[in-house]
């Protein structure tokens, strides 16, 4: 039982997709959907912990020895990012009963659990797989679940966000698998770790420098990585408020995995960063986007899509460590991606019941007026995620960038931190401005006090008091982190 | 000119890719562009499949009499890849359905204009 582990992570919210729908119940799906994704943060930890004490280890799946059949690996990194993902997901799972309850028909409320459900099974698996097809395949299930969830949205324009997001969405991922087969044209392997080995000491070659150009640009369609962002906003605008911070914790850092996993562990490492201007572009494009987007969030009315422009800005902050490229800069990445999962999803998750309470098709900043008096509770969440969206001392963010601005020092990149700095002043001028709206602007009328559904309500603080622990206590975040980075460095396949 | 015989395949493919990326970024109809997205992905099919086929090569059934055979598993590969083509088409489809009953049209200019009306 214990050794099929990895592959029951992926198993259970697979199978627990059709299930739901077979069963055409509401009660059930929700049940179903929260024990899953219980069971997957348990399978996650359980994994986790054995990586800690014994080290990465594989799975032959249907026992068809690597590198002919498809192996599952689970090493440091992947089992941060398995945690990462499905701890959101036990937060978003008991959250989703009063939302969709609220934003859907009661006759298909079923069918987003599903698509949840798949959702997840994708993203859990593209992190688990050792294998570059295989990833493709997972890519593709949480990518299509994604669109339906995005459609599901109760304003039309979220038709249109899912339409764009799918167009550059599989365009990414058909690049992603142009990539991988020129790859194979090359090698003619597809297990990750045999594709490293294959691949290390190989000069120039002009179809594995293709390769590297189509996954860069594929997988920089599906993380958002600064040109590429343009689905974004929308997609996290319009969409569910149960969607959006599940996928603004997960989806776009799985990607990040993929882009970390290729360039260290299956491209030559040396090569990569000595003989092109990788570090380079990283550095600029991040920093481009943790200045720009910041900027576009300030002059946002949107709340929602406000803090889709801050996401691009940091995911800016998580490739900035591919860009550093040291033990410090990939800690402070890596710790990001869970960080980061936190923060948002504990703002979106608030916001998805500031939303229900208000009655408008969209929270406006205007909107957000009397909120102090209104929601107290929900108010002060939303400021300490904000808080660690800054990155105030005390706060998930401010670890990330304690380890970057250390990384970009050690590099001698003085103007990233002071990219880094500049960048955490107009986090402060956009969350500055709800912080003053919502208590300082009286509302409208007389201020009933009226929370979000306590199930909603429990979710978003219980996540909100997330980004305050692993700012305090960072053996979690920092400790895991920090050893798949190491991992990372090291280059071994 | 002796590259275009030898190369015929990869001509195709890079052909179908550039032809599918330029319909789905030059079209401003929904329905056109998702066959562009079609085009694009099938010249990717072409690519796996193409460089697996060895002439005279037969199935990789191990036989007396023959010794060459085709590496099968591109072929695997790309009927998975084919799989997520055909779901990926069918959900955009499904959704153009959805736009179209939302907005009464599938001209993406005619869409952006309306939501920006609504927006007034």
């Amino acid at each position: 039982m214990l050794e099929h582990l990895a592959a029951l992570q992926v198993v259970l919210p697979l199978v627990a997709a059709p299930l739901i729908v077979l069963a055409r119940s509401t009660r059930f799906a929700a049940a179903a959907t929260t024990a899953v994704s219980y069971a997957c943060l348990v399978i996650a930890v359980a994994l986790a912990s054995r990586v800690a004490a014994d080290g990465a280890f594989s799975y032959a799946l249907g026992s068809w020895q690597p590198p002919w059949g498809i192996e599952y690996r689970v090493d440091a990194l992947s089992a941060f990012v398995l945690v990462a993902v499905s701890l959101t997901a036990s937060f978003v799972a008991p959250y989703a009963r009063a939302s969709i309850a609220a934003e859907l028909a009661a006759d298909r409320q079923y069918l987003m659990y599903a698509m949840y459900c798949l959702c997840l099974a994708g993203l859990l698996g593209i992190t688990v797989t050792g294998d570059a097809f295989n990833l493709f395949v997972f890519l593709e299930i949480s990518s299509l679940a994604s669109y339906v969830l995005i459609a599901l949205g109760r304003r039309r324009q979220a038709l249109m966000a899912a339409y764009q997001y799918m167009l550059m969405g599989t365009v990414g991922a058909t690049f992603y698998v142009i990539g991988v087969g020129l790859l194979y044209l090359v090698t003619g392997t597809l297990n990750l770790a045999d594709l490293g080995e294959r691949l290390r000491g190989v000069e120039d070659l002009r179809p594995v420098l293709a390769a590297l150009a189509f996954i860069t640009v594929g997988i920089g369609l599906k993380l958002a990585l600064f040109p590429l962002h343009q689905w974004l906003p929308n997609a996290y605008a319009y969409a569910p408020s149960m969607a959006t911070a599940f996928l603004a914790a997960t989806a776009t850092k799985v990607s990040v995995y993929v882009l970390l996993r290729f360039y260290f562990t299956v491209f030559d490492p040396a090569a990569l960063f000595e003989r092109l201007p990788t570090r380079e572009t990283f550095l600029a494009l991040s920093v481009a986007a943790m200045i720009v987007a910041s900027l576009v969030a300030v002059y946002e009315q949107d709340v929602k899509r406000l803090f889709a422009w801050s996401s691009v800005a940091q995911i800016g902050y998580i490739t900035l460590g591919i860009g550093l490229e040291n033990q410090a800069g990939l800690t402070g990445s890596i710790a990001h991606l869970l960080n980061h999962g936190v923060t948002k999803g504990a703002i979106f998750l608030l916001l998805g019941g500031i939303a229900l309470r208000s009655g408008a098709r969209a929270v406006t900043v205007g909107g957000l007026a009397g909120l102090g008096r209104r929601m107290p509770l929900t108010a002060f969440g939303l400021v300490i995620a904000g808080l660690s969206l800054v990155g105030v001392p005390g706060t998930a963010g401010f670890v990330t960038k304690w380890f970057l601005i250390q990384g970009a020092i050690e590099r001698g990149a003085w103007w990233v931190v002071v990219a880094i700095l500049a960048s955490s002043l107009i986090a402060v001028v956009y969350v500055w401005r709800l912080v003053e709206v919502a208590y300082l602007r009286a509302g409208q009328g007389a201020p009933a006090r009226l929370e979000a559904p306590a199930g909603m309500l429990a979710a978003g603080l219980a996540m909100t008091a997330l980004c305050v622990y692993f700012g305090l206590f960072t053996s979690i975040n920092v400790g895991g982190a920090a050893d798949a980075a190491a991992l990372l460095l090291r280059g071994a396949p | 000119m002796s590259a275009i015989p030898a190369y015929f395949g990869y001509w195709v493919t890079l052909f179908l890719m550039i032809a599918g990326l330029y319909i789905l970024i030059a079209r401003g109809n929904l329905m056109k562009k998702l066959i562009g997205l079609a085009v694009f992905q099938s010249s990717v099919y072409l690519l796996y499949i193409a460089p697996g086929k060895l002439v005279g090569g037969t199935a990789p059934i191990v036989a007396a009499g023959f010794t060459t055979y085709s590496n099968p598993l591109p072929h695997v590969l790309i009927l998975t890849a084919i799989v997520v083509g055909v779901a990926t088409l069918a959900l955009g489809l499904a959704i153009t359905v959805r736009i179209r009953e939302a907005y009464g049209t599938i001209e993406e200019d005619e869409i952006l204009e309306r939501d920006r009306a609504g927006a007034r």
